[in-house]
């Protein structure tokens, strides 16, 4: 094998970005593996669709060094851009002409593009492929979106919050098409603030608070890392709930039997969920 | 993840990108395609000097004093100018600033797609609708309002290269205009209010012989006047050259400003040209 093959897909050190007063991006640290699913999990605002955006090579930066596929995405060439699909977060396709029309000819900008038909099929539009774009909903815009997305074949798939406005089956339905082509070996990014998208799809993912990574790591080990503390809640005997939390909540139960001698009215212990943890890190627990 | 569904990537044969030629025309067809797809838009856009020159060549109709035309023959080499940067620079300024602001633009630049490839796209569009504008003035003009085609080869040949330097002029502008409207919303107003302004300092709707002498030389900065002028001499007898400033049809300067034009615009074009809104940086 060859040095590319340990090499980072996406390796960002220090990025920053100001608009103003704003500090958008606050010195983000990611390294993406090639041929993993990354998520990029955090709240509105949070500086998600800047990063991707400075990724895509939409978007300047005001520090920090940026590779993606091994080039400096601010001097990305044809060539660099024929290996980057993207998958933008407002949809924004040809309203006259029909799907199979536009997916036909985007297949065009590209040097070894994907069969138009099949990636119509992969995406579940072959119902809609003589439709004019104007006449599709909103979920079927998304989807042809990711077709002209993949239509390239791309190595990297940078995908900014594919899945807001989607109805829960649509969802499923969307997951289940990132899962094949990650099967496929593409490298996979995708920004996002439902916390199960993530749990669901993603390899690793960096939680992102107000423009800065505050954890990173798999799903299951950040919860793991994160939601030792547990709560503990009973009732006393004049009606007045209470909480506490511990890291030992087993001590705590076996306190409480001694107190209440027997049953513990109201017991309920709660470990944190993965939501619980995420809420914590991204400051957000009062909005619970 | 096993390491061998991990795509080579960088390894990956260097594959031969579409040439910019091809996709340009490629790119042409489509515009084409979408703009006959707007019925709408077909009929007001190529209604739209049609009706203007049944409306000025019907109410003002006399002799011209001492030019042996009638006003009605005036109108049609004015209307023909206009027709000409109304399907370029009318067109193209709007259509663009709404596909900026619609983020059409972004997502091409997301592509691999040449940035040339989508100008040479406008061009055919443009090319194509200015020729299908220009025929049906021509029509109406030579069967209601008694404007001969001309006769002789060199005439043809001038009518050519005032079309294509015209045309090319105006749409380089147009671009250019495009970005200048902050949204999709205010695209029209930004566009069409120095257009309209350029038509009456031009010899658009009223006679140059009328138009003040400062007010015509604030025209002459502008491709709009050369390109009446230069179809004035296609299309006119010789008599009529004494309503002109210079008492000629001047048709060296007229190819000297259209061609100054076409290399200006293209500068600013691509001095100016955004593929986002300021708002999207």
């Amino acid at each position: 094998m060859t040095a590319h093959a340990n090499e980072l897909a996406v390796d960002v050190r220090g990025l920053r970005k100001q608009y103003g007063d704003v500090t958008a991006v606050d010195g983000i640290d990611l390294g993406i593996r090639r041929g993993e699913v990354f998520g990029l999990l955090g709240p509105n605002g949070a500086g998600k669709s800047t990063t991707v955006e400075i990724l895509q090579g939409n978007r300047t930066r005001d520090g920090g060094e940026v590779s993606v596929l091994g080039s400096d995405p601010a001097t990305g060439t044809r060539a660099w851009r024929s290996r980057v699909g993207i998958v933008w977060q407002d949809e924004s396709a040809p309203a006259e002409l029909t799907v199979r029309e536009t997916v036909r000819h985007f297949a065009r900008y590209y040097p070894r593009p994907r069969d138009p038909e099949e990636v119509i099929g992969l995406v579940g539009l072959e119902a809609k492929a003589g439709s004019r774009i104007k006449a599709l909903s909103g979920g079927q815009r998304r989807r042809l979106d990711v077709a002209l997305g993949v239509i390239g074949d791309p190595d990297l798939l940078l995908l900014d919050e594919p899945t807001t406005g989607f109805d829960p089956a649509a969802r499923r339905q969307f997951w289940d098409l990132i899962r094949l082509l990650s099967d496929e070996g593409t490298t996979i990014l995708l920004t996002t603030h439902y916390l199960e998208e993530a749990e669901a799809l993603a390899d690793r993912l960096a939680v992102v608070a107000k423009g800065q990574v505050v954890a990173e790591g798999e799903p299951a080990a950040l919860r793991e890392r994160y939601g030792t503390e547990a709560t503990v809640e009973w009732t006393e005997p004049d009606g007045v709930t209470r909480t506490e939390r511990t890291d030992t909540p087993t001590r705590t139960v076996a306190e409480l039997m001694r107190r209440f001698d027997g049953e513990i009215p109201g017991l309920r212990v709660v470990r944190p969920t993965l939501e619980d943890v995420y809420l914590r890190l991204t400051g957000q627990e009062d909005a619970r | 993840m096993t390491t061998t569904a991990v795509r080579a990537g960088a390894e990956a044969p260097a594959q031969r990108l579409p040439g910019a030629w091809g996709l340009g025309l490629r790119r042409g067809a489509l515009e084409i395609k979408q703009f006959f797809r707007q019925r709408d838009q077909v009929v007001f856009t190529f209604a739209f000097p049609v009706v203007f020159l049944f409306l000025f060549a019907s109410i003002f109709h006399d002799d011209v004093h001492g030019s042996g035309v009638t006003a009605s023959q005036l109108y049609v080499p004015a209307m023909m100018a206009s027709g000409i940067m109304s399907t370029s620079f009318q067109s193209l300024g709007i259509s663009i600033a709404v596909e900026r602001d619609e983020k059409v633009l972004r997502r091409l630049r997301g592509t691999p797609m040449p940035p040339s490839a989508y100008f040479l796209g406008k061009i055919w569009l443009v090319l194509f609708t200015g020729v299908v504008e220009t025929a049906i003035l021509l029509l109406v003009g030579t069967t209601l309002y008694g404007v001969d085609l001309p006769s002789d080869a060199s005439r043809w040949f001038d009518f050519a290269w005032i079309f294509v330097l015209g045309l090319t002029g105006c749409a380089l502008l147009g671009i250019a205009i495009s970005s200048v409207p902050k949204s999709a919303k205010s695209a029209s107003s930004v566009v069409v209010l120095p257009f309209l302004v350029l038509q009456f300092i031009s010899g658009v709707y009223i006679s140059i012989d009328t138009i003040p002498d400062w007010m015509l030389n604030v025209g002459a900065l502008f491709p709009l006047k050369w390109l009446c002028q230069g179809l004035r001499g296609v299309f006119l007898p010789d008599s009529a050259r004494v309503l002109e400033q210079a008492g000629s049809w001047e048709f060296g300067k007229v190819a000297l400003v259209l061609a100054a034009w076409c290399v200006g615009g293209l500068v600013l074009c691509l001095l100016t040209f955004r593929w986002k809104t300021r708002r999207d940086g």
